[in-house]
């Protein structure tokens, strides 16, 4: 049983690694329509310099570079696709299948992260050519902690994201629901400022929604930021249980609604 | 000229009955556009919160910025997103030998086929935010008109940068993307441009031309716009038209039909 479950990861993993492959000139653009942290970043490190924020320049620079790490281990796409496979009926040969079709999306994303690694690194290196007075190594422990925040980012995202496609099933335009959704995302979850910028009563209420968990929790992790880890990992797992709850369900209601165009 | 005048209520009417038909769209739109619109403010405000302000912008003056920069996105999400995407689904299928057999100009044809709906709401939030940060600097009507033209220069440069972008599909096909780039490094025009470090002031202002489309122009509505700048946006307006236009005909050497 557990042989077999590794043997088709494998190969999932390695089909999809190659796929990605095929599309690097594609990644490399993906991965500069991201810049957005780095344009934040000067915004806010001029800011740094005159007003009273808590945090040096060098920490905004930083902060800003470890946010844009975290956000490309962390983009998810699946609702795109998935509601094209509900709309163009590809689903059916899908379902045949004896497993569920959620691992194809969630292994073609997990394989497009080693696929996009390379792009991300040049970036960084890039950034500390330019910067060279920002550089800095994290400890290894907090470098760990990044690496795991950063992977429960990814899985989160992706439960929700995907609890979203689901909906393809019964309105056409699922994608709509994310491109809402995306906007709290874009504001709230650090991308365009570290928590510590935001009026403290928000930033309390915030830590208890899902959002902070996406960019900042990570990227602060990574440059040493204190952060509440208990209640870090309380949160997300609260939030990824409540929404793996919800899309199981949706999941199956859905499928006896799906009449597959074609099929 | 006037042919193609009335070509365009022909084109747009029939796009916008076409988009009448999706009414529920257009409310998550205009959803979107507000959550984008508070957002944005926000942003804005967690720079000014503390008491720091752009040098020489004060929170209203930095308002006017916004406002402009979502009038780009407006306009962007009416105009250009509809129209300039599609260049790639029409070479994809083949479907540019019917644009270019037709008797007009194919980038006019290319440009201003179709405009959407959905960037009516980022428009209306733009003149409110515009019309609110003007009375609190009490602004007078003749400013704006006198704004109005490096607005303009600046759509027309943001056109065609788009165009050019749009135009590139003929080799490389794909390029979704590559608008995706041009507008996640326009992001930077939600803020005035001394906002930012040097570097990326002279990046912004003669690498990716930003500065020239929400900096300058929100000077400009000030009142306090300086001639060479305006002039330097109207020049920038107009070669970049100019080099669209080449640079489609360069391009359409290169494009083989994909039926043939």
């Amino acid at each position: 049983m557990f042989s077999r479950l590794l043997r088709i990861t494998k190969v999932l993993l390695s089909v999809y690694y190659a796929y990605m492959l095929e599309y690097r000139a594609e990644l490399l653009l993906w991965t500069l329509a991201g810049v957005l942290p780095f344009i934040l970043m000067g915004a806010w490190m001029q800011a740094a310099q005159g007003g009273q924020f808590g945090l040096t320049p060098l920490d905004f620079a930083r902060y800003f570079l470890a946010a844009f790490i975290a956000r490309q281990f962390s983009i998810v796409w699946v609702i795109w696709e998935f509601e094209k496979e509900v709309v163009e009926g590809r689903l059916s040969p899908r379902l045949l299948q004896p497993i569920d079709p959620v691992w194809h999306h969630f292994i073609s994303h997990f394989a497009e992260r080693f696929a996009r690694l390379p792009f991300a690194l040049l970036l960084v290196g890039f950034f500390f050519v330019l910067y060279p007075e920002a550089f800095w190594v994290p400890t290894l422990l907090n470098f760990v902690l990044f690496l795991l925040a950063v992977t429960m980012a990814f899985c989160l995202r992706f439960v929700i994201q995907y609890t979203f496609a689901l909906f393809a099933f019964w309105i056409e335009r699922a994608a709509a629901i994310e491109q809402f959704w995306f906007l709290l995302y874009l504001f709230l979850s650090g991308l365009i400022a570290p928590l510590e910028i935001f009026p403290p009563l928000m930033r309390e209420i915030l830590s208890w929604t899902p959002f902070p968990y996406m960019i900042y929790f990570p990227a602060a992790l990574l440059v040493g930021l204190p952060v509440d880890l208990g209640r870090a990992f309380l949160v997300v797992f609260a939030w990824g249980g409540t929404f793996l709850v919800i899309n199981r369900w949706l999941w199956r209601q859905g499928l006896k609604r799906y009449s597959g165009m074609g099929a | 000229m006037f042919r193609y005048i009335k070509l365009l209520g022909t084109f747009w009417s029939t796009a916008i009955a076409a988009e009448m038909e999706y009414r529920l769209n257009f409310l998550l739109a205009t959803l979107t556009s507000l959550g984008n619109f508070v957002g944005s403010l926000f942003g804005l405000f967690l720079f000014y919160r503390t008491g720091y302000s752009f040098s020489g912008w004060r929170w209203e003056e930095a308002l006017v910025v916004l406002g402009l920069f979502t009038l780009l996105q407006g306009f962007s999400s009416t105009f250009l997103a509809p129209n300039l995407n599609r260049i790639v689904n029409h070479i994809q299928q083949g479907t540019l030998d019917f644009v270019l057999l037709r008797p007009i100009n194919s980038q006019f044809w290319l440009s201003a086929h179709t405009v959407s709906l959905w960037g009516l709401p980022d428009l209306c939030f733009s003149l409110m935010l515009l019309g609110y940060a003007g009375s609190q600097l009490h602004l007078r009507w003749d400013n704006y008109l006198l704004g109005s033209i490096p607005v303009l220069f600046g759509l027309v440069s943001l056109y065609s940068l788009w165009f050019m972008l749009g135009a590139t599909s003929i080799w490389f096909v794909k390029i979704y993307n590559v608008t995706e780039v041009l507008r996640g490094l326009i992001e930077a025009g939600r803020y005035p441009i001394v906002a930012y470090p040097a570097i990326y002031r002279f990046f912004f202002t003669f690498v990716v031309p930003v500065a020239f489309l929400t900096s300058i122009p929100a000077e400009a509505i000030l009142g306090r716009g300086q001639l060479p700048w305006l002039a330097g946006a109207g020049l920038l307006a107009l070669l970049l038209f100019i080099a669209s236009s080449i640079f489609w005909r360069f391009a359409l050497r290169f494009y083989t039909s994909a039926s043939s």
